[in-house]
């Protein structure tokens, strides 16, 4: 579903983000992705989400090549991968449903399949009798599932998470990891990129590490088993 | 949304339903909620949206003022061009008798209406009694005045063109000296209203330019402030199209409110001045009036305001929103 061939990113002369990167992941794969802060995770993801297009190498996502993709069809990618950010980036100037119901406004779905979808996501994650509550009113574990909420309700076949766990005490984090682990099950590809170690054997699922932008050989690196 | 009978139906059969119109009826949709959404932020800041529709509305009023000011100085200049009258001296020579002949020899063609003989004693008496000259008049052995043919051209040839034409026949007739028709003062005012036609385009240009622009500021200012839900929208994949059409509905409703201004605006100085204008007008014995707009052309006005709102907004999303990528969310 996703993967990178001998991909390079630099960004000046003398910074280069990632080196060489060589990783697949299956459909319905769920994998983490580790390495010291600015060991290149965001790039990564970036690189996925066409934020920014590598120096050299290939990305392809669901068998489409990014690197030659013109501007114009980047949203059309997008709409394929969810992203969880740490800082989930609601919007709260509309309430929960509202903020749920992006993707598919974005994406021309029809009003009365909107409702259908964004209460599904939302009683998926927990939050459905919140829904008209602004995400302000909420606890910080309960923004964090509205933007998963948000990520998953076009159903999209790569999710991807920064730091999904970054604020969240353990218990409200196992939780999350449960709902990954739950979409993975029904073949949605999931990488997560966190340095919480704990949780990673937690679950001890495939781990892809970055090391000053190189992938460091071991049991993740090398290719498409399935976790 | 249960109680929605199609709802049941489209859920079974979802393919036997046009995708097309789906789509269609959903982009469209959207459209409506984009708009109304637009107006409806509009009126959350109601003294700062005012305000950027008085700017535009002064800014369009101006030249509207000054072209309908034009159309109507037009009207007079047509006017005095149909009463327009040939004055032909005849020669000195020519006897009262014959200057009878050469009236209804001219008064026959049927490019004229109406021909007048001024006999020189007529000429002389009417001179004496407005000129003031009398005493000088006095002084004179003989009347130094000609007869005088004053010639009325008949509806149809009440043209620059025909009145050139009916000119140079009776110029070309035995017994006229000289024909004059006092066009030069209207050709001044011709000259003068073509002057101001242009500066009023100029002008209006201008203000075109300066409406474009504020309201290009105005949408800049607001995407500033939607910055946060830009971002979202381009990283869950908002096309382009879906991310500027917000502003773009933006800048046309500020055109609107500021069309409306305009043409209340213009309403009300009219409706201030055509008093002194008829006053005016009277004093001069002249038709001339002040029009105001017809419902035609206070749409057309209104329209032209909305599309100007729309470009300026389009200026402001162009070199804006681009600039907008989810990348920095992301961070390092």
């Amino acid at each position: 579903m996703i993967e990178f061939r001998q991909v390079t990113k630099r960004y000046d002369s003398d910074h280069t983000a990632l080196r060489q990167v060589n990783f697949g992941l299956q459909r319905g794969e769920l994998a983490f992705l580790t390495g010291h802060s600015g060991a290149g995770k965001s790039t990564l993801l970036k690189l996925i989400m066409v934020m920014e297009r590598p120096s050299a190498g290939e990305v392809i996502v669901g068998g489409q090549v990014l690197n030659t993709l013109p501007r114009r069809q980047v949203p059309y990618i997008r709409r394929h991968i969810g992203v969880v950010f740490q800082n989930h980036q609601l919007l709260f100037d509309r309430t929960v449903f509202d903020n749920v119901a992006m993707p598919l406004e974005v994406m021309g779905t029809p009003a009365r399949d909107i409702g259908r979808r964004v209460r599904a996501a939302l009683d998926k994650v927990g939050l459905l009798s919140k829904e008209k509550m602004n995400p302000m009113q909420l606890s910080g574990g309960e923004q964090q599932r509205v933007g998963i909420a948000r990520a998953v309700v076009n159903k999209p076949p790569v999710l991807l998470a920064d730091e999904p766990t970054g604020n969240l005490d353990p218990e409200l984090s196992a939780d999350i990891m449960r709902l990954f682990a739950d979409f993975s099950q029904v073949g949605v590809t999931v990488l997560i990129a966190t340095h919480d170690i704990a949780l990673i054997n937690e679950l001890g699922r495939r781990t892809l590490t970055l090391d000053h932008g190189r992938l460091v050989p071991g049991a993740g690196a090398a290719g498409g088993r399935h976790g | 949304m249960a109680n929605e009978p199609r709802k049941q139906q489209s859920r079974g059969a979802k393919s036997a339903r046009a995708p097309w119109r789906e789509q269609a009826e959903s982009y469209l949709n959207h459209h409506r909620k984009v708009a109304r959404d637009s107006a409806r932020r509009m009126w959350q800041s109601p003294v700062a949206s005012m305000m950027t529709w008085a700017v535009m509305g002064v800014a369009l009023a101006l030249p509207v003022a000054l072209m309908l000011l034009l159309a109507s100085l037009e009207g007079v200049s047509a006017g005095w061009e149909s009463s327009a009258r040939v004055t032909a001296y005849l020669n000195d020579s020519v006897s009262i008798e014959e200057a009878r002949e050469l009236k209804a020899e001219v008064a026959d063609d049927s490019r004229v209406a109406d021909v007048e003989l001024i006999d020189r004693e007529t000429a002389l008496e009417e001179f004496r009694a407005s000129s003031g000259l009398e005493d000088a008049l006095d002084y004179l052995n003989e009347n130094p005045l000609p007869h005088t043919l004053l010639v009325t051209p008949s509806e149809s040839s009440r043209t620059a063109d025909g009145v050139e034409m009916l000119l140079t026949v009776i110029e070309g007739l035995d017994g006229v000296e000289r024909v004059q028709v006092d066009l030069g003062w209207l050709q001044r005012l011709n000259a003068m209203t073509d002057l101001l036609g242009r500066a009023v385009w100029a002008l209006a240009l201008l203000l075109a330019a300066a409406v474009v622009l504020v309201i290009g500021n105005t949408v800049r200012l607001a995407i500033e402030n939607r910055r946060d839900e830009i971002l979202v929208a381009k990283l869950v994949g908002g096309t382009d199209a879906f991310v500027r059409r917000p502003f773009l509905y933006t800048g046309a409703w500020f055109g609107l409110g500021g069309g409306v201004v305009a043409w209340t605006l213009l309403q009300l100085s009219l409706w201030w001045l055509s008093g002194p204008v008829e006053r005016l007008a009277g004093l001069y014995r002249s038709e001339f009036s002040l029009n105001g707009l017809t419902i035609d052309g206070a749409l057309a006005l209104i329209i032209v305001a909305m599309l100007l709102g729309w470009l300026g907004a389009w200026v402001a999303v162009k070199r804006h929103l681009d600039d907008i990528e989810p990348g920095e969310i992301a961070g390092g």
